[in-house]
């Protein structure tokens, strides 16, 4: 991965000047089309570079090389720069290049389409963009079968390489739209970081980001601005409560929106929302749940025709909004609590971690149906979650107790099960969750005690893991210090050179240990949300 | 009632007058005669009926096989939407149906045992658990194949189940050897491979089967032995028990006992449930499935 990255800073910068690049950046279909157009440059480059080189090359490798290449495009991706040297895939991509069939698919033309506008209306505009280069060398479409997209890493994991640093600055900037001088601030890392998260970002609670926002902040919503500080600051936490309130502040923007003069509404209401969402994601890396529902935004609006009214395109997508809120969110765990109410038995010790919404919905509904059984909440620093579980349930009247995960192997011979949430299913049956869910899942494993996991779909994500360095979120590192009779000795940290504070909010449980998931859909076990995904998306 | 009656007696002549047959193959038999004599005026009446139906069969005969073959039966029928108009005709419709499953699930069992036989290798020694008629057709299949290999059968008290499935295995010059169900330990370490049946598949890809099977699959995994079940398709069931406890009790006891034993506690059961960690692959008439391509099936079927 840090290959094509590489690539990137010698060769063209597509740092995204293009405002319709910054519009698909985060539209899936977009991603891969920006790649592929990336990666085709890149290819042009080096082929550049190499037919100066190249004449005495051996033709036979690259055939060889084209036929590997095909079933296992990814390869180029995956070596490092240092192995550049290696001339195999670089031979492979670009014969692959070179067998570049004239085909295009609709998506293309699409995106040549709106190139082609943008550039026009940039240069109407006079500023000046080297991107230019790029609309004008659009190669042609290789098709995406016999081409499938090198994934490129997304630029919240390559904190420490300056050149994406870089990069993502250069399109902070550019994210304005006909504005000069306001623009979406890069909130700067704080403090020392352990060398094997140093490519995630750090940041610290007391620099909240709208700090070098300029008043008023014409590019940024204010009550964008309010939910980015209320998730910086972890006023708002939680995976399903992070979602509703940006589904809501969503709403609240697209009442306030208006369509400029010569613009659609589709078009240019996706283009409004990237700017915002580069914001929140500088306030808090974007959960998966809240990656599905702005995906799910953009397509209802992408798919609002063009001689709607606009009153009508603002109600109809209000309505959906409503519509995903209750379907996905509200009647899922209404479900979710039919099947778990199943599961659980009079007599029962169930043992929750952490504070999950759901967990407690499920419990709740329990008790409300007479079930017999009692609850023991395991907790842990610098959080502390699970004391706002233990208030709403011994509210509720269901007898609980409260241990810190440190006691987990004494208390668990007493729990017949383990009731876990998640933050996101991944794709190859992983469950990610808080920090200490895996080590829960562990012990009860070692205990033979069930593991149920709930999750509705809406949180099922693409993204396959297989631990918990590559992709997490680090947390204010100056949480961990603690004020015990008036002393905190981890105070002055970052005065000592070899000490580094590691406040890591996910991690990342095998399927192994995880006996059931609850969804929506049913009980399923944790090896079969490919299929659920699969499922979904043919319903879509 | 009295269909209900008239539904039990036909569905105890079909065991009796064939004894080879699947008590699920037998129920779901039943219910297709019962949906042609079915005088219901509506289809929600028709489904209530069928529902009825099924649920007086599971009073008779509790295995898990009879309520799965009859939700599937149920499924089967109603999956696609009953367009005409005229009640007649979506019966006939419904009954053309149920003859096709009844077809395709009575080759079911000769699928498997194609499947299977291959996995006996010239030599083998095999253990089995109780009397299962899909075993011993995989077992057929591969001794028509010309292939020699040995069978211990574990005795599976309390009913001896295991000393018929030895008669039958005699007859088929196969060499069986009847062991205690205590002894499934010391025998492990000389058998190759171990073959059971199943009562029931379940939506993790465990399997429900007679009490013992449990004890036989954690052996065999201690000394690294493959574990295989085979079960035809229409064994699987939409359960999802975490343990043992979790096993619904109107399968872990005979329909007998069921009725007229107050306190379940004394009762020993007749099944158990294995966990899918400990089974390497189950063969179905869908093909050679891992346990956590069942639940995939599952939604297949189901959804």
């Amino acid at each position: 991965m840090a290959d094509s990255d590489g690539r990137q800073v010698d060769g063209v910068n597509h740092a995204t000047g293009k405002i319709y690049r910054l519009k698909l950046f985060f539209n899936n279909e977009g991603k891969e089309l920006t790649k592929e157009e990336k990666q085709r440059l890149r290819k042009e480059k080096k082929q550049h570079k190499k037919n100066k080189k190249d004449d005495k090359g051996p033709p036979e490798k690259e055939k060889e090389k084209e036929k590997a290449s095909v079933p296992a495009p990814s390869k180029p991706a995956t070596q490092s720069p240092a192995h550049k040297a290696a001339p195999a895939p670089v031979h492979a991509s670009e014969s692959a290049a070179a067998a570049e069939k004239p085909a295009k698919s609709k998506a293309e033309l699409r995106a040549e389409r709106r190139a082609r506008q943008d550039s026009e209306r940039t240069s109407k505009h006079g500023k000046k963009e080297g991107g230019q280069q790029s609309a004008s060398s659009k190669p042609k479409a290789t098709p995406n079968e016999l081409q499938p997209v090198v994934k490129r890493l997304p630029e919240h994991v390559q904190v420490d390489d300056p050149a994406a640093l870089k990069k993502l600055a250069k399109k902070l900037e550019r994210q304005q739209v006909r504005q000069i001088h306001s623009h979406v601030p890069l909130r700067s890392d704080y403090g020392y970081k352990v060398s094997l998260f140093s490519h995630l970002h750090q940041y610290s609670r007391k620099s909240p980001p709208t700090l070098q926002i300029s008043i008023p902040a014409t590019v940024i919503h204010p009550s964008i601005v309010r939910l980015g500080l209320q998730y910086s600051q972890g006023i708002i936490a939680g995976s399903n409560a992070r979602s509703v309130a940006l589904l809501h502040t969503f709403k609240q923007v697209i009442q306030d929106y208006s369509t400029p003069p010569n613009e659609e509404l589709s078009r240019d209401l996706v283009n409004k929302l990237s700017p915002y969402i580069s914001f929140l994601s500088q306030c808090r890396p974007l959960s998966a749940s809240m990656g599905n529902a702005i995906k799910y935004i953009k397509k209802e609006i992408s798919n609002i025709p063009s001689q709607c009214k606009e009153e009508e395109a603002k109600g109809k997508l209000q309505a959906c909004i409503d519509s995903y809120i209750n379907e996905k969110i509200i009647l899922a765990s209404e479900a979710i609590s039919k099947y778990a109410i199943e599961k659980i038995s009079d007599g029962d010790v169930i043992l929750v971690y952490g504070c999950s919404s759901l967990v407690n919905h499920i419990l709740c509904k329990a008790f409300e149906k007479q079930r017999k059984f009692r609850v023991i909440v395991v907790d842990s620093r610098p959080r502390l979650e699970g004391r706002e579980a233990l208030r709403r349930l011994v509210k509720k009247g269901i007898r609980c107790t409260y241990v810190l995960i440190s006691a987990l192997s004494y208390i668990l011979p007493e729990v017949s099960k383990v009731f876990l949430g998640a933050h996101a299913l991944l794709a190859n049956g992983y469950v990610m969750s808080r920090v200490g869910t895996s080590q829960i899942a562990l012990v009860a494993k070692a205990y033979n005690v069930p593991v149920l996991v709930c999750c509705e779909t809406y949180k099922f994500c693409e993204r396959v893991q297989t631990d918990s360095f590559v992709s997490n979120e680090l947390d204010d590192p100056d949480d961990l210090i603690v004020t015990r009779n008036g002393k905190s000795h981890l105070e002055n940290w970052q005065t000592v050179k070899s000490l580094g504070l590691l406040n890591l909010v996910y991690d990342v449980t095998p399927p192994d240990f995880v006996d059931l998931v609850i969804t929506d859909l049913g009980m399923i076990p944790c090896t079969s949300v490919p299929v659920v995904l699969r499922v979904k998306n043919v319903d879509q | 009632l009295e269909d209900g009656r008239k539904l039990v007696e036909y569905f105890r002549a079909q065991i009796r007058g064939d004894p080879d047959v699947a008590s699920a193959v037998a129920a779901i038999r039943s219910l297709l005669e019962f949906l042609r004599r079915d005088q219901s005026e509506t289809i929600l009446g028709l489904r209530e009926n069928m529902t009825q139906a099924i649920r007086r069969l599971e009073e008779t005969d509790s295995s898990v096989a009879v309520s799965s073959g009859g939700e599937l039966f149920l499924r089967f029928i109603s999956l696609t939407s009953l367009e005409h108009p005229d009640l007649s005709q979506c019966k006939n419709v419904m009954i053309e149906r149920g003859e096709l499953f009844l077809k395709k699930i009575s080759l079911s069992r000769g699928k498997v045992g194609k499947l299977c036989h291959t996995f006996i290798k010239d030599g083998a020694k095999i253990l089995t658990h109780s009397s299962s008629r899909v075993v011993l057709k995989v077992l057929e299949n591969a001794a028509a194949d010309n292939k020699r290999f040995t069978v211990y059968v574990t005795e599976s008290q309390p009913d001896s189940a295991g000393k018929r499935m030895a008669q039958k295995l005699r007859k088929l010059n196969i060499p069986v050897m009847v062991v205690l169900d205590a002894a499934v330990g010391y025998i492990m370490e000389k058998v190759d491979l171990v073959i059971v049946g199943a009562e029931g598949v379940v939506e993790s890809g465990g399997v429900i089967n007679k009490i013992g099977t449990y004890q036989m699959a954690v052996c065999s995994k201690a000394h690294n032995k493959p574990f295989y079940v085979v079960a035809e398709s229409f064994k699987f069931v939409r359960l999802y028990p975490l343990n043992q406890q979790d096993v619904p009790d109107r399968f872990k006891y005979t329909a007998d006992i069921l009725k007229t034993v107050k306190d379940l506690n004394q009762e020993h059961p007749m099944i158990d449930y294995t966990p899918p960690s400990l089974i390497t692959l189950l063969f179905t008439d869908l093909g050679v499935l891992t346990p956590s391509a069942v639940s995939d099936e599952l939604i297949k079927l189901y959804l």
